[in-house]
């Protein structure tokens, strides 16, 4: 095609600026926490595609008041910006999630993602080095083997603690969506990756071949309608997974009856309520997230104004409905118009599945206790976080009269949005990442 | 050769004495169309709630044309946006504004005043014939910046700007958000130089998968397209209004040496 030539070098050439560091603080945005299974080790990953990992501090009886703190372990980049030339399509570095693997050995594993590749990463200690080679001297240098009169057996001399990351595994090439969700198996070997339209299923030791397992893309594009926002692994059931999708439904699947899992188990969804219903009724009902509990008999579901807690053994209805904002339902078109209705909040479940906790805006984060159904409203913010202060609830006021600590709904900062946050798995420890700050706050230590 | 974008006058005169209060809609008071909605929609629209559904209609539209810009559009909110274009489009379809709404579009077709979309990803010529689209186009001004122009479209009588964009869409009910992004162009469709250009180019990349996923790649457009689509590419629309412009100058001459014009 003589002339479509001329134009490949405007089709083709490279940004001159690659989006995500368009500016420093751009690339320091946090875009997922995650701590590791025992609650040692704390992941981000960050829009510029670096992973930093913290280590929490021993306890030490000299300096008990620093137990538990938090240093940084590791830092590496995992995802490096690339273009697609088919495509003419940047693929941001941004780190979409990170999941830990359980610990088997001295080294740590993580899987880590962007939009369309996933890398499992091995992060090791070293603090020992031979010392005493008979080929090469201290330097490196090989030695001359006619100069050698002695031999010596090499001894390990401790070094200063390097902490490595190596990348392990690269799986690539089985996402045309971007990937929104990962998630490790109980088995230990396998693990799913999601993007918008399919869920494949990879082995941990295997990168050139997946098996897709969901495929919502209809034969025809314009009828697609929904998408699948968020997919999980059952905590103890290897053979079960679920998946939510943009109109609000979650199904959860059962590997064992089909190669494909197109047709679902269970079908989870709450039927509308007609009182409320409006041209964002169904944005506003997209899931943004999913979790099963720890124990593995619930299901939590994050849309736009709610966190629902489900039972996986009744589909109709939820079990416990919790507002987080629900403020903000006069808003809805204002929010739509900056876009801040298709924010993806999390939601996570603490240690005992008897709290659960989802952000907000304006630094704003929300707990809701599930036995005493109390809940609390907090914010990650510098001029709140001194060490060791207490963080003092707030409240946002709805109209009438605004008591003297309340915020109004206008003057709540929509660009201060918390969509990420973890819990320790065991201890009343969460990590709260607010755009470039991370928050760890800890509960009150008699 | 080819005219240079002229944007649509606002309140056009002819254009409000055909469609009535249907054009006038979002300067007066009342939205209720003039001649009546059809006995079917049996109640009346309240004034602001249909102001307020035109212009939801129109935010919507703007973001999927707006989405398309983006280094990668994001799926799921371009289908949740399409979905609720879907709902208003349905509605409106009940209460009958929709009919009045295509009809004073097709009363005030004309070349002179066809509007050129600034985000195009436009379909197969031989689609287009088939589905009997209307050519509806929105013009973006000579030096307008693709961004720029965006942003202008919904001040410029909003009802029909969205209502022109979704005309060609009345002949087929439903999913077809998608498929309005389709842009005639007004070259004959059929010109063997372009033919020829385009000849080996893969088809089957017209679906919405890549809509959807920002191709920009479509080679089987007008000249109209292509220069459009080039100069708001993922680098270029990052860069300067200026590189925009010179690219677009650029490529416009290219264009002309080619349709030999």
């Amino acid at each position: 095609m003589k002339c479509f030539s001329r134009y490949l070098p405007y089709l083709f050439r490279p940004p001159s600026t690659i989006l995500s560091s368009t500016c420093h603080t751009e690339a320091d945005i946090i875009s997922t926490v995650e701590f590791n299974s025992t609650g040692e080790l704390l992941a981000t990953g960050d829009k510029g595609g670096r992973v930093v990992v913290f280590q929490r501090e021993q306890e030490s009886k000299t300096q008990p008041h620093r137990r538990g703190e938090y240093n940084v372990y590791s830092t590496f980049q995992s995802h490096e910006p690339e273009f697609d030339y088919l495509k003419s399509l940047e693929i941001e570095e941004k780190i979409n999630k990170i999941k830990w693997l359980p610990q088997q050995n001295a080294a740590y594993f993580l899987l880590s993602t962007n939009d369309k590749t996933v890398k499992l990463w091995k992060i090791s200690e070293r603090d020992k080095r031979p010392e005493g080679y008979n080929l090469k001297d201290e330097d490196g240098r090989f030695r001359d083997p006619s100069t050698i009169t002695t031999l010596r057996v090499p001894v390990l001399q401790p070094m200063d603690l390097m902490v490595e990351a190596t990348a392990r595994r690269v799986f690539s090439n089985a996402h045309t969506y971007h990937i929104n969700s990962i998630s490790v198996n109980s088995d230990l070997q396998t693990f799913i990756s999601t993007d918008d339209l399919r869920v494949n299923l990879w082995n941990l030791e295997i990168t050139d071949r997946s098996f897709n397992i969901v495929d919502i893309k209809p034969a025809n594009m314009e009828e697609l309608t929904e998408v699948i926002t968020s997919a999980e692994f059952h905590p103890q059931q290897c053979h079960t997974f679920a998946y939510s999708s943009s109109k609000g439904s979650i199904r959860l699947c059962d590997m064992r009856q089909a190669a494909l899992c197109d047709k679902h188990c269970k079908y989870f969804e709450e039927p509308e309520d007609p009182s409320t219903r409006s041209f964002f009724s169904e944005i506003i009902s997209s899931i943004s997230d999913v979790k099963f509990s720890h124990n593995g008999r619930y299901l939590m579901t994050r849309d736009y104004l709610t966190v629902k807690v489900w039972d996986l053994q009744m589909e109709n209805k939820p079990l416990e409905t919790y507002q987080v904002h629900d403020y903000l339902r006069g808003k809805l078109c204002s929010l739509y118009e900056n876009d801040c209705i298709f924010d993806k909040f999390e939601c996570v479940w603490n240690g005992s599945d008897s709290v659960i906790m989802t952000g907000s805006y304006n630094n704003f984060f929300r707990m809701f206790d599930r036995n005493t159904k109390r809940d609390v409203t907090l914010e990650a913010s510098r001029e709140n976080s001194k060490p060791r202060a207490i963080l003092k609830p707030r409240k946002v006021c709805v109209g009438g009269k605004r008591r003297k600590d309340e915020i109004s709904v206008d003057s709540l900062d929509f660009s201060k949005k918390i969509l990420h946050t973890t819990w320790h798995p065991h201890e009343n420890i969460i990590a709260v990442a607010a755009t470039n700050n991370l928050y760890i706050f800890q509960d009150k230590v008699n | 050769m080819f005219p240079k974008g002229t944007k649509r006058k606002f309140s056009d005169s002819g254009e409000e004495a055909v469609c009535g209060g249907g054009g006038g809609g979002d300067q007066g008071p009342s939205a209720a169309p003039a001649p009546s909605p059809s006995p079917a929609a049996a109640r009346t629209l309240s004034s602001s709630y249909s102001l307020q559904r035109q212009s939801l209609l129109d935010m919507s539209l703007i973001k999927l044309q707006l989405c398309h810009m983006l280094v990668e559009p994001n799926l799921c909110r371009s289908v949740l946006i399409a979905n609720t274009v879907r709902q208003i489009q349905e509605e409106m379809t009940q209460d009958g504004t929709w009919q009045i709404m295509t009809q004073a579009l097709a009363a005030a077709q004309c070349p002179a005043d066809r509007l050129v979309a600034t985000e195009v990803l436009c379909r197969q010529t031989e689609a287009a014939a088939q589905e009997g689209y209307h050519s509806e186009e929105v013009v973006m001004d000579g030096d307008a910046e693709a961004e720029v122009a965006m942003s202008s479209l919904s001040p410029v009588s909003p009802q029909l700007s969205s209502a022109s964009y979704l005309a060609g869409a009345d002949s087929r009910t439903g999913e077809q958000v998608f498929g309005t992004f389709e842009i005639k162009h007004p070259a004959p469709p059929s010109d063997p130089a372009l033919e020829e250009l385009f000849s080996d180019v893969d088809p089957s990349y017209y679906d919405l998968d890549t809509v959807l996923t920002g191709m920009q790649s479509t080679p089987k457009m007008g000249p109209y397209d292509l220069l459009e689509s080039l100069s708001s590419h993922g680098p270029t629309a990052l860069s300067s209004s200026t590189t925009c412009r010179s690219d677009l100058n650029e490529l416009d001459h290219i264009m002309e040496i080619i349709v030999g014009s």
